[in-house]
């Protein structure tokens, strides 16, 4: 019996942590899309983050390391706001450049600093802070209110992201912006302060997404680590039909198919570790298809 | 030359020296000499003929046909970022099919080889297309979220069910003989340059002076007076650019196969399904300036190797200067709209 | 003017757009307790002027005094804040929010008090019908209007200008409208009105200024002014009126021609000028759409899109490759899958000439035209297709007099070469100008309107009080 509990525990307590980059990813590029702006660069703003957290980590500790990948993410998605935003350029076609241009980029920075294909760097992480009380709940305890204090961060930013959406003026502002430019500007909103600023928060979460996958889950940078999570974050907001509760549902449920790995591991079945590697892509696929036509956009996306 | 075909090059000039320009200034704030660095990138490239054939011009040939896929769809509005996928999934058959037509002519084997790489690539992407059709799925996410998966295949089968026979590397035999493209003596120049060339002509004909053609650029140009105005069955357009957009990119995968590498192997490709992207926006999509531009980013590659070896800059920096490429050239269609915009605002009094 | 206290004035209002000049020393003046109408033709700058008025565009010269005090507004947010709100033509609230948050955003505030005022506050004529929680997108076009009337109450505004409210409504529901802006006045607020119907000066304004191509050509009482006088500051000398006399000389289409198409259930014959009356949003477009689509064994179909920006040209390709679209299977224009373009752009060349395009050559961007040459493409390229049915929807609207006139032509003589034209336009009076026969619209459901029905009858019946001759029981 308890084998089976630790084993339960094990996994939710995976899918859980492996949710964390994908839903702080998430709540960033919802704020994106609410407000209009449909931003590709995503992935490229995570892998800096990663990159900027590896060598912040190196120096200073993790702390500095998150710090320096919030910066790297709102400066990735800086140059995505000037081209995109600024100069009005498709958004589509500049966020998938910044997303090449950071894959570029992190590679050349990482080999210069760290030399060629090296083995991992070993850096301080985030350790699990076991939250006093609710840790002692049974399953759920460990499971749950044993995570990073990145997670936890994660999680605040659920209810926070909803309140600010539906409760506060500015993001009444940002809702409007997103359904129609021309309105909200009529309303009196600053319609480009508004999606610069967005773009910047989504940047900067983008960013400490990175930083916890890093830090906080693998425990080393390597090149092109983030393997199309930033897209699967997109996904995950179309999923979540662009509301943070419902993204953090969806963060969740990529979180679980992706530590399914361990599980079947712990279940002693042997199966291609590729096939893996592709599940959250076919879920992630699935789940756009699913899930589209009955999600509202926001109208003015893209435009 | 009219006013009208001069602006694309000088556009593409300026992006291409905006792209130059920040490498160099990464290079100079990395710490390494920018002119040693630009001059090992020229010297790599164009630096003998040997050079030029054997490194710049047989990475322009995946470039230019991967190119010529990634504008057939962007003619029609659509954005498969998924060549490198589609790449793979080419090699990946064009490898199994090439080993199993020993002691065929050479000419249908080569073609047997070609026309399967071509139909995967069209397998490839037809997921992301019915997505696309059905469900209304983002093209751009789909295809490009197959290319890991793309990847994960090439592992498995290199590692299981096309691994070689002696089981030691994960790579898969070598192809047939027959399967393997004549070579430009004295080079490693293989007879997909012809390829390359013929197709790029026969798309600028296409594109041109067809009606295919021009409903392509209907489409892509607006999607909606197409469709009321032009009777334009718009889905079934779209759907016909990407698939063809595959084909091309598998077969660019199958001849890489037949013509360089003679075997899979993970990592076959640097990259040239986004280097492509690059390719093909830079030349505005026109075919005969794909060819160009895509010898123009083989150059750029091929000197990349070069520089790395004599002046230990990471190759993968070039990158960071395809990235600028793009961005500038689309920072220039901006600024050319805006500008055309401002002409026409007088003709319309509110 | 000398004696009260103006709420707005804008004097010597200029502005340029390029080389078009929109406004030349335009002065236009609001006085609280008097609505003060702003009439001229599509162009002659009067939404320019009152955009100036909001805050969207700034003046290039003259001044703006509010409440005596001068001032410059420098963005819609200003304009509010000065007391000034607008009544846009094309709404601006968003339909994926309720009617609160539009008002709340509209207020810069989520609890909508302003100056101590509630939503309690406003009138409550204007806000029955408008649930507080009810999305806007569910809410029909009147509601629509009445809540951009309430945004601008909501933030407090003295002053109203509203733009060309009555093109969206039926008859009827105009007299509701102005109701509310004569309330609104009589309460001491001071408002503008655009339109370029001369009737509604006469039924609602108290004063009216005439623009004309960018200037002022009479500013005074209604009082003392007749339909003709503003229609010479309107049009100026040397445009006949002509409705009526063209009307009479179109032939009327024999008996035996063959019907050519139904109209919901109505017969259609060759030749026929029909009109089709309906308000946005009743099914009108789906009929002619349906009808569009089919090719029928009679001939082809041509259809003149309402949207002509995005339905009916690519603005980024050129006059000759526009004409293309849609004539790419036409043996004139190709040759099998060939495209044969020396052909295509010497026949565009002769369909430039021949509908008097203004453009410098064949390969000009269709961007590059101005509205009424854009619209003389997209009718060149219909009857280039020598249809059997040419549909036309709201083909005049945002043309000046003369390119309405040339485009009114053109539907006359097509139907005259034995064509079935159908004419769908949301202004009233130019589907009882074209239309021998009318066909109304409401619900999905059409019912032909009597012969020489007039406008109450057929308002009625947009409205779906009548259904042709009958009075429909509640």
């Amino acid at each position: 019996m308890t084998g089976e509990v630790v084993a339960l525990t094990g996994f939710v307590a995976a899918a859980i942590r492996i949710s964390t980059p994908l839903l702080l990813a998430a709540t960033g590029e919802m704020l994106n899309e609410r407000a209009g702006v449909i931003n590709l660069g995503v992935e490229g703003a995570m892998l800096a983050g990663a990159l900027a957290s590896a060598m912040g980590a190196a120096a200073g500790g993790p702390w500095a390391g998150a710090l320096l990948a919030v910066a790297a993410g709102v400066l990735v998605a800086g140059v995505f706001a000037a081209v995109a935003i600024g100069a009005r350029a498709d958004q589509i076609i500049s966020g998938t450049a910044i997303t090449l241009g950071s894959v570029g980029l992190t590679g050349a920075i990482y080999r210069t600093a760290f030399g060629p294909g090296g083995p991992g760097l070993s850096l301080p992480t985030f350790s699990a802070v076991p939250i006093p009380g609710l840790f002692e709940v049974p399953v759920l305890g460990p499971s749950l209110f044993n995570q990073p204090a990145l997670t936890y961060l994660a999680w605040l930013l659920v209810p926070m992201a909803w309140w600010f959406l539906f409760r506060s003026w500015w993001g009444l502002a940002l809702r409007a912006t997103g359904e129609s430019k021309d309105a909200a500007r009529a309303s009196g909103v600053p319609v480009r302060r508004v999606q610069v600023l967005a773009t910047l928060t989504g940047g900067a979460l983008s960013g400490l997404a990175g930083a916890t996958l890093v830090l906080a889950q693998v425990g080393t940078f390597a090149e092109k680590m983030t393997a199309g999570r930033g897209f699967i974050a997109i996904a995950i907001v179309v999923l979540g039909r662009w509301h943070p509760a419902g993204i953090l549902l969806a963060a969740l449920l990529f979180g679980a198919a992706n530590a399914l790995q361990f599980a079947f591991q712990a279940m002693r079945l042997s199966v291609p570790y590729q096939l893996f590697l592709v599940l959250p892509y076919g879920l992630t696929l699935l789940a756009l298809a699913g899930a589209v036509g009955k999600a509202k956009a926001p109208a003015g996306l893209g435009k | 030359m009219s006013r009208q075909s001069v602006t694309p090059v000088i556009t593409a000039l300026a992006a291409l020296g905006a792209g130059i320009g920040v490498l160099a200034i990464g290079l100079a704030a990395s710490g390494y000499d920018p002119i040693l660095g630009l001059g090992a990138l020229g010297r790599g490239a164009f630096g003998s003929w040997y050079n030029f054939t054997s490194a710049t011009l047989v990475r322009a040939v995946p470039l230019i046909l991967l190119g010529l896929g990634v504008a057939l769809a962007f003619r029609a509005g659509a954005l498969n970022v998924g060549a490198e996928g589609q790449f793979y999934a080419g090699a990946i058959v064009a490898t199994w099919v090439g080993i199993h037509v020993a002691g065929w002519p050479s000419a249908l084997a080569i073609g047997a080889v070609w026309g399967a790489a071509a139909v995967a690539g069209v397998l490839w992407i037809a997921l992301p297309v019915l997505l696309k059709v059905r469900f209304g799925v983002l093209e751009v996410i789909s295809t490009l979220l197959l290319n890991f998966v793309a990847e994960a295949a090439v592992s498995y089968a290199v590692t299981g069910p096309l691994q070689e026979a002696k089981r030691i590397y994960p790579q898969s035999d070598p192809i047939a003989a027959a399967a393997r493209l004549p070579l430009l003596p004295g080079s490693r120049l293989h007879g997909g340059i012809l390829l390359t060339v013929l197709l790029a002509a026969a798309l600028w004909f296409l594109f041109t002076r067809t009606r295919w053609g021009f409903r392509l650029k209907a489409v892509g140009l607006g999607p909606e007076a197409a469709r009321v105005s032009g009777r334009i069955p718009v889905k079934r357009v779209i759907a016909g650019a990407l698939l063809w957009s595959g084909a091309l990119a598998g077969l660019g995968g199958g001849v890489e196969i037949s013509g360089v590498t003679y075997t899979l192997f993970q990592n076959l490709s640097p990259g040239y399904g986004f280097t492509a992207i690059a390719v093909a926006l830079l030349a505005r999509l026109h075919p005969l300036g794909i060819v160009a531009t895509g010898i123009l980013f083989g150059a750029i590659e091929a000197g990349a190797q070069g520089m790395q070896r004599e002046a230990g800059v990471p190759a993968v920096a070039v990158q960071v200067a395809e990235a600028t490429i793009i961005l500038a050239v689309l920072l220039a269609e901006v600024l050319a709209r805006r500008s055309a915009a401002r002409t026409v605002r007088a003709e319309d009094p509110a | 003017m000398s004696g009260e206290r103006a709420s707005l004035e804008l004097l010597g209002i200029s502005k340029a757009f390029g080389s078009v000049h929109a406004l030349r020393g335009a002065d236009f003046s609001l006085v609280p307790g008097k609505v003060h109408a702003l009439l001229g033709e599509n162009g002659a700058g009067k939404s320019t002027l009152l955009h100036i008025a909001c805050g969207m565009i700034p003046p290039d010269a003259g001044v703006i005094r509010v409440r005596n005090a001068e001032t410059v507004i420098r963005s819609p947010r200003a304009a509010r804040a000065l007391g000034i709100g607008m009544v846009h033509q094309h709404f601006t609230s968003i339909g994926a929010l309720t009617v609160r948050e539009n008002i709340a955003l509209s207020v810069g505030r989520t609890d909508r008090v302003v100056d101590g005022r509630t939503e309690a506050d406003l009138p409550r004529r204007l806000m029955a019908g408008l649930p507080e929680a009810a999305r806007v997108e569910s809410l029909s076009v009147v509601l629509r209007q009445r809540l951009e009337i309430a945004k601008a109450l909501a933030t407090g505004a003295s002053i109203l200008l509203l733009d060309e409210p009555s093109a969206v409504l039926a008859p009827s529901e105009v007299d509701e409208l102005l109701i509310l802006v004569r309330e609104f006045v009589d309460a001491g607020g001071a408002a503008a009105l655009i339109t370029h119907k001369l009737r509604e000066v006469f039924m609602a304004a108290d004063r009216v200024t005439v623009l004309r191509h960018g200037v002022v050509t009479f500013s005074g009482a209604v009082a003392g002014q007749t339909e003709e006088t503003l229609a010479l500051a309107m049009i100026g000398e040397g445009v006949e009126r002509g409705h009526d006399g063209e009307r009479q000389a179109a032939p009327i289409p024999s008996e035996s021609a063959p019907v050519v198409a139904r109209f919901g259930d109505v017969p259609l014959k060759a030749g026929e000028l029909v009109g089709i009356a309906a308000i946005e949003g009743n099914g009108q477009q789906e009929l002619l759409r349906r009808i569009a689509r089919g090719d029928g064994a009679l001939g082809s179909v041509a259809l003149v899109p309402e949207d002509r920006t995005t339905e009916g040209l690519i603005p980024d390709l050129s006059i000759t490759e526009n004409l293309v679209l849609g004539l790419d299977e036409d043996p004139q224009w190709a040759r099998g899958r060939r495209l044969d373009w020396a052909r295509a752009r010497s026949r565009t060349g002769e369909l430039i000439e021949a509908f008097r395009i203004r453009a410098e050559s064949p390969d000009a961007p269709v961007r590059s035209l101005s509205g009424g040459n854009q619209q003389k493409v997209v009718l060149a390229r219909a009857l280039e297709r020598r249809p059997a049915i040419l549909i036309a929807e709201n083909p005049t609207r945002g043309l000046d007099i003369r390119a309405t006139a040339f485009v009114h032509a053109q539907l006359r003589a097509a139907a005259a070469a034995g064509v079935l034209v159908l004419v769908y336009s949301t202004d009233l009076d130019e589907v009882l100008d074209l239309g021998r026969r009318v066909l109304v619209v409401h619900a999905g459901r059409v019912a032909e309107a009597p012969r020489g029905a007039g406008r109450r009858l057929v308002g009625d019946m947009l409205l779906g009080i009548v259904r042709g001759a009958t009075k429909v029981e509640p």
